[in-house]
């Protein structure tokens, strides 16, 4: 009672809410206009408080959403006023935004202060210390956008924090534009970045044809407007409806990483770490869940559609988990895998299963994060010892630098439980809460999704269950490869462990990773609870996941045979490059699909992006080059105008009209001079009678007058 | 006395002498003669009237064209003897060197 009590009476904090947006924007311009003068640590730390300080903001929305569930909305200023449209820059909170808002801003502040010490070892790494500053530049604005994309009140202020978002995933995966990770010149990483730009505007199109379609048939962007207005619409139209939640779907395949356009996040692993663990795992491909959960209302008007979301997303689950086991990159597993997470995420929600969805995007965030950011003090450990040995070898004057030696690949890993303990340990937490082993968090939040499955899509739930055994035989793969067995090259033997800025945010990630289940524990479901008062306001019907013994038996023991197979094919022998990957001997041919992808980058450019590129060259030369610029511009209008020039404003009008008329008068002066000269006789008498005749003349009319 | 017409009649005859020598002679001498001809005929009929109508003006006239006269004189007789000593003649139909 007591308590309730208190919670009633708390303050009302919901006017903070444009703050989770300033934060970020005056910790970046303080960084842009003082970083100069600031030292590395300052700059760390203004950016991490300015996300920090987001996070407080958060955890006293939280708060009031306690006493007051319903949320308010916050408007900040008038912005939009076109005849019938009406939109303001507000800010919603409500239980659903307030969710994704503790997300990015609780994950984005340790993986800020992780990034202090991670980054400070990449510029040293790769000598440019200058960028430091940029890169918690690039960083807080994309806390500031993606703020701007959980906290907007209308889709069209979603959409400018998703293109936000979009912008700053390019910036940072295009880090090192210049070089690649050993810092030799390559263009690889600005290639990366461009594809996915390129990618997630097919996407973005998608979006804007379905912001634009909801316009046009509601005469509003505004969520209450087009949810309240959705029921009505969808009786008279459903097409259309179903027209915009298809097209959002594309806007969804392309930021959440989906089928068929989850192409560029395998590749975006070109950006430092901290950045793969933030934008490209944590929080900005999770923008696409959140979207198709925020639209909920409109999406359970639709089942078509949300068969076909559900669909895509279990497809996407298990194809990218098949790809993840063939993967020899320790950061494109866990993309794959983040790949494969997103699909059980993008499922549940088309499902109709949104708090699952949410449940799981949560608790993915913390072990994802804290996977990445492990294999970022891995990868770091890895090039620390190849320095030594490298220095070593220098010192012996034996020089064989190897240039191509990869500090990523897991065949240049192995045994490094004992170089890098801390590491290790936190990297078996993550792995086994995204395995789905009990009590962690991805047991819970998975197993929801599973359940919920079983009852409302039996396709969806075979697919995402093979994929979750999949899931935990790459993760169990990942493990014996890296940390056990022999090292199996000396720069994993020489590993050191990270300092303490990088390992104490990776702690409070393992313990949320471990204990983030308890957010909606079964039975209790405070998670559902509290998302529950987002949904209902629009009579989305929420699913109270009912805790199936079955589906979590079974999902476990998948689980726990994956990792058994794992042992038996990795774990008792140490695999180095030389040798073919053990799982090749038993799958053939189907496992050089794993390790190339399915050939799907392939096919994309066979298929689409060759015949494009032979376009673009086609217009570029037939077509502008040869048609407008050699035909056109040169003959037809240069070459009218010489002619109309030669012939008619120079040989006719210049030179007859005006020279003609020059010419002519002269001649005609010279002909009449040619007369008056005979009057010129040179006789004085002559000269003489003539004024004679004029004194006359001019007397006579004078006197006859 | 004689009456103002007579006068005026010589002053036309001899003007009409003057102008006559001017257009048909063509020496020098003689046309310079008929200028003053044409000049004397016009002073004695400033004579005339002035002692018809009793007014001086006419008479302080003549004054004015005699002294003209005399410096025509003195011009016009240096411009024959200029021309005579580069031509050798005073024939005016000779000189007709500005002919168009």
């Amino acid at each position: 009672m007591l308590l309730s009590e208190t919670i009633s009476n708390t303050p009302n904090f919901f006017y903070l809410a444009p703050w989770v947006v300033f934060f970020p924007v005056i910790g970046l311009l303080i960084n842009i206009i003082f970083g100069g003068r600031f030292s590395e640590k300052v700059i760390g730390t203004v950016a991490s408080v300015a996300s920090g300080l987001t996070f407080v903001v958060a955890a006293l929305m939280v708060l009031s959403l306690r006493a007051h569930p319903e949320g308010a909305t916050i408007p900040l200023a008038e912005w939009i006023t076109i005849g019938e449209l009406q939109l303001d820059w507000a800010f919603r909170v409500d239980t659903l935004s307030v969710t994704m808002m503790m997300v990015v801003g609780g994950v984005g502040t340790l993986i800020h202060i992780y990034a202090i010490g991670y980054m400070h070892e990449d510029v040293q790494y790769k000598k440019d210390p200058k960028r430091y500053r940029r890169f918690f530049v690039f960083f807080n604005l994309f806390i500031a956008a993606m703020m701007i994309l959980v906290s907007g009140d209308n889709y069209l202020m979603l959409f400018i924090g998703w293109e936000g978002v979009g912008l700053c995933s390019f910036l940072l995966i295009g880090f090192w534009y210049e070089m690649d990770t050993l810092a030799r010149p390559s263009t690889a990483n600005a290639m990366a970045a461009k594809k996915a730009f390129v990618t997630n505007r097919v996407g973005d199109f998608g979006f804007l044809i379905a912001g634009m379609m909801m316009f046009w048939t509601f005469k509003s962007v505004q969520f209450d407007n087009v949810f309240l207005a959705a029921e009505h619409i969808a009786e008279n139209q459903p097409g259309i409806i179903l027209a915009i939640t298809l097209f959002m779907l594309l806007g969804v395949a392309g930021k959440s990483a989906q089928i068929p356009l989850y192409v560029w996040l395998p590749d975006a692993m070109a950006g430092p770490t901290p950045v793969s663990a933030l934008i490209h795992a944590a929080t900005m491909v999770t923008a696409g869940v959140y979207l198709v959960a925020r639209s909920a209302p409109l999406y359970s008007l639709v089942p078509q559609a949300q068969g076909v979301v559900a669909l895509v997303g279990g497809a996407t689950a298990l194809f990218a988990a098949t790809i993840a086991v063939g993967q020899y990159d320790i950061k494109k597993v866990l993309a794959y895998s983040t790949i494969s997470q997103l699909g059980f995420m993008v499922a549940a929600v088309g499902m109709g299963a949104f708090v699952a969805g949410m449940f799981h995007l949560v608790t993915h965030a913390f072990f994802k994060a804290l996977l990445f950011l492990s294999a970022g003090s891995v990868i770091l450990g890895v090039e620390r010892g190849h320095h030594h040995a490298a220095h070593k070898h220098h010192r012996r004057g034996d020089h064989h630098g190897e240039a191509d030696f990869d500090p990523g690949d897991m065949r240049n890993m192995g045994g490094m439980r004992k170089t890098m303990p801390v590491t290790f340990w936190l990297y078996v937490i993550g792995a086994l809460a995204l395995a789905g082993i009990f009590p962690l968090a991805g047991f819970w939040s998975k197993d929801e999704i599973l359940a919920e499955a079983t009852a409302l899509n039996f396709t969806v739930y075979i697919l995402l269950a093979v994929a979750a055994f999949f899931t935990a035989f790459y993760m169990g793969r990942q493990i014996w490869m890296v940390f056990f067995g022999q090292p199996k090259h000396e720069a994993a033997g020489h590993a050191e462990e990270s300092p303490l800025v990088i390992t104490v945010p990776l702690m409070i990630l393992a313990a949320l990773s471990i204990l983030g289940g308890a957010l909606n524990l079964p039975g209790v479901h405070t998670f559902t609870e509290w998302l529950e008062h987002t949904f209902e306001a629009f009579e989305v019907h929420v699913h109270v996941g009912e805790f199936n013994i079955i589906v979590a038996i079974t999902s476990t023991i998948l689980a726990l045979v994956a990792i058994g197979l794992s042992w038996l094919l990795y774990g008792r022998r140490t695999v180095s490059r030389d040798q073919p990957d053990p799982l090749k001997r038993i799958l053939g041919p189907i496992f050089v699909g794993m390790e190339n992808k399915w050939w799907i980058d392939e096919l994309y450019w066979a298929v689409i992006l060759n015949p494009y590129v032979a376009l673009a060259r086609f217009t570029a030369d037939v077509i502008d080059g040869r048609f407008w610029h050699d035909w056109f511009h040169d003959k037809v209008i240069a070459g009218t105008y010489q002619w109309l020039s030669k012939t008619f404003l120079d040989a006719w009008f210049d030179q007859r009209g005006i020279d003609g008329f020059a010419n002519g008068l002269a001649q005609a002066v010279k002909e009449l001079a040619q007369r008056l000269r005979g009057i010129q006789t040179g006789f004085v008498r002559n000269y003489a009678l003539s004024v004679f005749i004029g004194v006359v003349v001019i007397l006579g009319y004078l006197i006859l007058q | 006395m004689l009456p103002v017409t007579y006068y005026v009649g010589l002053s036309a005859v001899l003007f009409a002498i003057g102008a006559l020598g001017v257009l048909i002679r063509r020496n020098a001498i003689i046309i310079f003669m008929s200028i003053e001809l044409m000049l004397n005929a016009a002073n004695l009929a400033f004579v005339a009237f002035a002692r018809e109508y009793g007014a001086l003006s006419g008479q302080i006239f003549v004054f004015f064209v005699m002294t003209v006269a005399a410096a025509e004189v003195a011009v016009g007789l240096a411009l024959i003897v200029a021309i005579f000593r580069t031509k050798q003649s005073i024939d005016v139909d000779q000189m007709s060197s500005l002919k168009g």
